[in-house]
């Protein structure tokens, strides 16, 4: 149950140790803080979620942070009314979230293509709107759901187990804290665990399942083949995985808003499966990363430090350079985003994977294309 | 009563809005297949084009005046106004109906961007997947967005309504109603009519023209009509510009209802693709019916006695709707078979 | 001495409590062991992280703000005319910094979304060793930011924030307001709306629907009604909708004669334009002249609001037309660094670093605790709003209210709003526990 070919097991290593050493190989860039590694690890897993669903059966959900958004509402509820320990707060997520995800896929996939995706947007939008007003008492609208001193947590009333902090409690896993580096590493092993299963997934019939009703739908009907039940399931697995994603949010940080139900945070997770390469292991993981890079670090870069970055040229040019690239950064970080999707897509057509395997196959072509040359000269 | 006749008036002026933007996206997405998420920020560059007329004719040259100081420490500026001096009374009038006129620069500008943008990025996606032109029209959309914003910031630019358009009709008195009780303001007017036209429009230049006739003919079998020996490429580049201007025209005469920023677009593109998808992939009439519809039902679920009945309608009810038809009729109001189904 | 041993006994409590604090993998944080309290510069930079929206919809309001605080490094730190240095009392900077060393800033982009505001605020606290972090346009944002930042130790001071819920339900102990809130416009504009529109009104309230317009509905429909005025409906609209006509038309029959939007931002933008474009205003309802009132103003919706403005009542913060000499001082300053007057944002933002720096100053180090304490019922004067006390018991600050009317024929768009009135602190004064929530305690958390 747990084998995998070979080439998925060097993945998985390889994914392991790129994951575990965040915090070293992050450092250059200027993103090694638990923050963000969080938010890299949890968008990460949001990604491969998306992709199981989008990248094995062609269906482009665009309602998928309505899932982030229950798994994070259900997480904080938890830490309100049970226990302040992550592992209930993580089941629940993920089993209310699965429901939701029923619900809506069922009346979702009883459509193909682009009224699939209208209807997923419908349903995330309502949960939006919903969540930013009317259901003011369960999500506390604008200002997002927090935690308070007073919340009753029958579990840990019930063990006794009441944090005596002079504060607000934390979210705790058996015990011990997950802030921090705790939870960065808390997140990235959730994040392999994610993977593995992805990979699982790729390689099981079920997902050859999906690869043929991507490929052919009606054809896959007309074998005698019912694909509702395979659709609903990778629907409601990559639901799971995003109230899971939602539920970590939470975790790392006991805040949950309605914002991210947006359907600007479904387009998100669109534009970074499609930006890494859909239906490749490690695109959506890798757009992910990168989108998440771009929205806090670029931004964060302002004048005051090009002018330093920069104090080694000399003054006019400095100022020429600075004036320039500070169009690109800070406030200007969208128009560098939108200028790297085009770039990309134009270049690196099918993702960043599926270019990068592109332009290796050119390679070798290329370094091979004499060889046959040569090989075919002695016969001459 | 006539709160009911209001709020049908409400429904009728938003529903030809909502047409009337999503129709420049069912041309392009329900015929052309490429899934435009620059749709939107094409209608905001029409808002712009209305925004940089009223610019334009209202130059002003500034002299500084070193003897007097503003409060803030630095010298009065003088300001003339340009085009009032060179025109004088005939100015006066171009600028009170800079909104309006500014559809002449429009028109061609829009055709430009759109003709540009085809030739340019979307000619080499059309038999890409649909993600790829996702990933490609949003990443166009934010650079076009950024590029407004870099020019006229990120704050609201009100353009006024010229001054004989102001003011509501009193409607109720046309029909022998009591004075005031049933009034509706004359821009809304104008622009249901505007959008009227502005769809008949298109309608008939599909229906009616030869080059209307090979597009549609191109919609339903690209290849037979290329075999054909026509140059069926040249002419979706010519209905992608159409669908610019349409989507610029829309949103020029929106600016007076609702003041453009540059993150305008970004607001209606989620609107416009529901209304084409409500409507059915591939349906110029269904797209506009859709419109209307969602505009009359969302109007109507605003209303009071509605929402005590259902708290929250008036925020969901698009989506509501949209819901219940795509669940209810397979391919929206009048989709066709096949397309965008896979 | 008496913070370090302080602090050093919550530290041994914590890890006697149990393994919470320490059995996190400390070691990969900078000063681990070093750290009394989180960020603590010891002989490193000083930080302030400057979290403003710089993109979407609210991006001009967030690169005032952003102006305002690049202002006032200045100033702290000596350089520039000293702006409200000179006219602060008391005062205990120096202008050669904060405790004798020079400021420097961060900055970043909260996007108006509170997940962007955290993650902000997170980069700023962990990578940049930010000491502390200020800066929002709406009430989602603040409470995002200082909930957090009460959880991390780092004090955070709002920008402009109106909802109640900031220093209400939602207040924190390391979270202080200098902006106003929708209690104070209420009362505020009560006794002006009474002198202009009469004592016999019916109103009729169009509300954002989420938490700040309901707050805001509440605030005026209570200080109306005490007025005499009668409430003929609120009705709630979704936010950002865009056209508000189907919620425009009802208003015209109901046997209203005054409108109150309580819209903030784009909403209002749109709905005031659209509400003069319904006629309301040429309009008459029960033998009076129909009025519109938008209770909460900000110089950029003004202008975004075009002509429609004209003559429309509100309330203020601060406007740089006041006549004291801080705001004089204050509105130069601004003017001759970046060329146009300073807007209320610019201004808050301002105000609040100053009053961080300076009660550090105060206190004489940057340990939180003792800097909060400086700052819990400090009085001030002459930073442009008169004298103004930081409650301690909410964190709110009470000032002067500004009451304002849209310029009927402003000479630029610098002028778009003119004082008509100003309401005592006195009267704008209420008691924190109508609100409810608690500030929480002293002591850092953790970082």
């Amino acid at each position: 149950m747990f084998s995998l070919s070979r080439k998925d097991l060097l993945a998985l290593a390889i994914f392991t140790v790129v994951v575990l050493t965040m915090p070293v190989w992050l450092a250059p860039f200027g993103a090694a803080y638990p923050g963000l590694m969080q938010k890299f690890a949890i968008y990460a897993i949001f990604a491969i979620g998306f992709n199981i669903l989008f990248g094995l059966t062609g269906y482009l959900s665009f309602g998928h942070a309505a899932f982030i958004g229950v798994g994070s509402y259900t997480t904080v509820w938890s830490f309100k009314l049970l226990t302040m320990d992550i592992l209930p707060a993580m089941v629940l997520a993920v089993v209310v979230t699965g429901v939701f995800a029923l619900v809506i896929g069922y009346f979702s996939l009883r459509r193909t293509g682009i009224y699939f995706s209208i209807l997923t947007l419908a349903f995330a939008q309502m949960s939006y709107s919903l969540a930013y007003s009317v259901l003011t008492p369960i999500t506390n609208g604008e200002t997002g759901l927090l935690l308070a001193r007073d919340d009753p947590r029958y579990l840990d009333a019930l063990l006794g187990a009441q944090a005596n902090v002079a504060g607000l409690p934390q979210p705790t896993l058996l015990g011990s804290s997950v802030a921090g580096y705790a939870g960065f590493y808390l997140c990235a092993v959730i994040l392999i665990l994610t993977f593995f299963l992805s990979q699982k997934v790729f390689a099981s019939p079920f997902g050859m399942a999906l690869r043929g009703i991507k490929s052919n739908q009606t054809r896959m009907n007309y074998t005698g083949f019912n694909t509702k039940p395979y659709m609903l399931a990778a629907f409601v697995i990559s639901g799971m995985i995003a109230g899971l994603a939602g539920g970590l949010l939470s975790i790392t940080d006991p805040l949950a808003g309605a914002e991210r139900m947006r359907w600007t945070e479904s387009g998100n997770v669109v534009l970074m499966t499609i930006l890494g390469g859909v239906g490749t292991l490690f695109g959506p993981v890798i757009g992910a990363w990168l989108i998440k890079y771009f929205e806090n670090i670029f931004s964060a870069i302002n004048t005051n430090m090009l002018n330093t970055a920069f104090s080694f040229l000399p003054d006019g040019v400095q100022s020429f350079v600075v004036t320039v690239l500070s169009k690109f950064v800070g406030e200007g970080w969208h128009l560098t985003l939108g200028l790297m999707f085009v770039l990309i897509v134009v270049f690196l057509p099918g993702g960043l994977v599926e270019g990068f395997h592109r332009f290796m196959a050119r390679l070798k072509r290329r370094s091979a294309a004499p060889e046959r040359v040569s090989s075919v000269q002695p016969a001459e | 009563m006539n709160a009911f006749l209001s709020q049908l008036l409400n429904g009728l002026d938003k529903g030809g809005a909502y047409a009337l933007i999503a129709l420049g996206l069912t041309l392009v997405f329900g015929t052309l297949g490429v899934v435009n998420f620059a749709h939107g920020a094409l209608f905001m560059l029409g808002c712009f084009c209305a925004v940089t007329f009223r610019y334009l004719i209202t130059l002003e040259t500034v002299t500084l005046d070193p003897e007097k100081l503003s409060p803030w420490g630095q010298p009065v500026e003088v300001r003339t106004p340009l085009v009032q001096n060179w025109f004088g009374d005939f100015g006066a009038v171009l600028v009170d109906y800079s909104v309006p006129i500014s559809i002449l620069l429009a028109i061609p500008a829009m055709l430009v961007i759109g003709i540009a943008m085809e030739r340019g990025i979307v000619k080499h996606f059309y038999k890409r997947s649909h993600a790829e032109q996702i990933l490609v029209t949003f990443g166009l959309a934010i650079v076009l967005q950024e590029i407004v914003k870099a020019f006229f910031g990120a704050n609201p630019i009100p353009q006024p309504i010229p001054s004989d358009l102001r003011g509501a009709a009193d409607i109720g008195a046309w029909f022998g109603m009591a004075p005031h009780l049933l009034t509706y303001p004359w821009w809304r007017l104008i622009y249901l009519l505007f959008s009227g036209l502005v769809i008949g429009g298109v309608f008939a230049f599909l229906q009616f023209t030869t080059f209307g006739m090979v597009v549609r003919a191109g919609m339903a079998d690209r290849e037979t009509v290329g075999l054909m020996g026509i140059d069926i490429d040249r002419r979706f580049t010519i209905v992608f510009g159409l669908a610019a201007v349409v989507a610029g025209v829309a949103g020029v005469m929106y600016t007076p209802l609702l003041a453009p920023n540059y993150h305008l677009g970004m607001d209606f593109l989620v609107l416009s693709f529901v209304v084409v998808v409500v409507g059915g992939m591939g349906s110029l009439p269904g797209a506009v019916a859709a419109g209307f519809l969602l505009g009359i039902l969302q109007s109507f679920a605003s209303m009071t006695e509605v929402k005590s009945l259902i708290p929250g309608i008036d925020q969901v009810i698009i989506y509501l709707v949209a819901v219940v038809i795509l669940l209810v009729r397979p391919r929206g109001l009048m989709g066709r078979r096949g397309i965008m189904e896979n | 001495m008496a913070n370090f041993r302080t602090s050093r006994r919550n530290l041994l409590k914590g890890a006697g409590a149990g393994i919470v604090a320490l059995g996190t993998p400390h070691i990969f944080t900078r000063n681990a062991w070093a750290n009394q309290f989180c960020n603590d510069p010891g002989s490193g930079k000083i930080v302030f992280g400057f979290n403003v929206p710089q993109t979407g919809t609210y991006a001009e309001e967030g690169l005032e703000q952003l102006k305002g605080y690049e202002l006032a490094i200045k100033h702290i730190n000596g350089e520039g005319d000293g702006g409200l240095l000179k006219t602060m009392k008391p005062l205990a900077l120096k202008g050669n910094g904060v405790l004798g060393r020079k400021v420097d800033y961060v900055t970043g982009d909260t996007q108006t979304n509170t997940d962007a505001a955290r993650d902000g605020a997170r980069r700023m606290i962990e990578r940049d060793g930010a000491i502390m972090v200020t800066g929002c346009v709406t009430t989602g944002e603040a409470v995002a930011q200082q909930s957090l930042c009460q959880e991390m130790g780092v004090i955070y001071m709002s920008g402009l924030t109106h909802g109640n819920d900031t220093t209400g339900k939602d207040k924190r102990r390391y979270g202080f307001r200098h902006f106003f809130n929708g209690y104070q416009s209420g009362v505020a504009i009560a006794p002006i709306l009474a002198a202009e529109y009469g004592k016999e009104r019916r109103a009729y309230h169009l509300t954002a629907d989420y938490n700040w317009g309901w707050t805001q509905e509440e605030s005026i429909k209570n200080a109306t009604e005490a007025l005499g005025w009668e409430t003929v409906a609120a009705v709630r609209t979704p936010l950002g909708l865009g056209d508000y006509s189907q919620y425009l038309t009802p208003v015209l029959n109901s046997g209203a004669d005054l409108l109150i939007l309580n819209h903030y931002g784009h909403d209002m933008v749109n709905s005031l334009p659209q509400a003069v474009q319904f006629g309301l205003r040429e309009r008459q309802a029960n033998g009076k002249n129909f009025e519109i009132v938008v209770p909460m103003f900000s110089e950029l919706m003004a202008v975004g609001a075009g002509d429609a403005v004209k003559g429309i009542i509100g309330t203020q913060n601060w406007n740089w037309q006041l006549d004291d000499e801080g705001s004089k001082t204050f509105t130069k300053s601004y003017g001759e660094a970046y060329g146009a007057p300073p807007s209320q944002s610019a201004h808050t933002g301002y105000v609040q670093a100053i009053l961080y720096a300076d009660a550090v100053e105060r206190a004489g180090t940057f340990y939180p605790p003792e800097v909060i304490k400086a700052l819990e019922g400090f009085e001030f004067d002459g930073m442009g709003n008169g004298q103004t006390l930081y409650r301690d018991t909410d964190h709110q600050c009470f000032k002067e209210v500004l009451v304002v009317r849209g310029n009927e024929s402003p000479s630029s768009r610098f002028d778009v709003l003119n004082v008509i009135g100003k309401t005592p602190r006195e009267e704008v004064i209420y008691d924190p526990s109508i609100f409810g929530g608690e500030l929480g305690p002293y002591e850092p958390n953790q970082c």
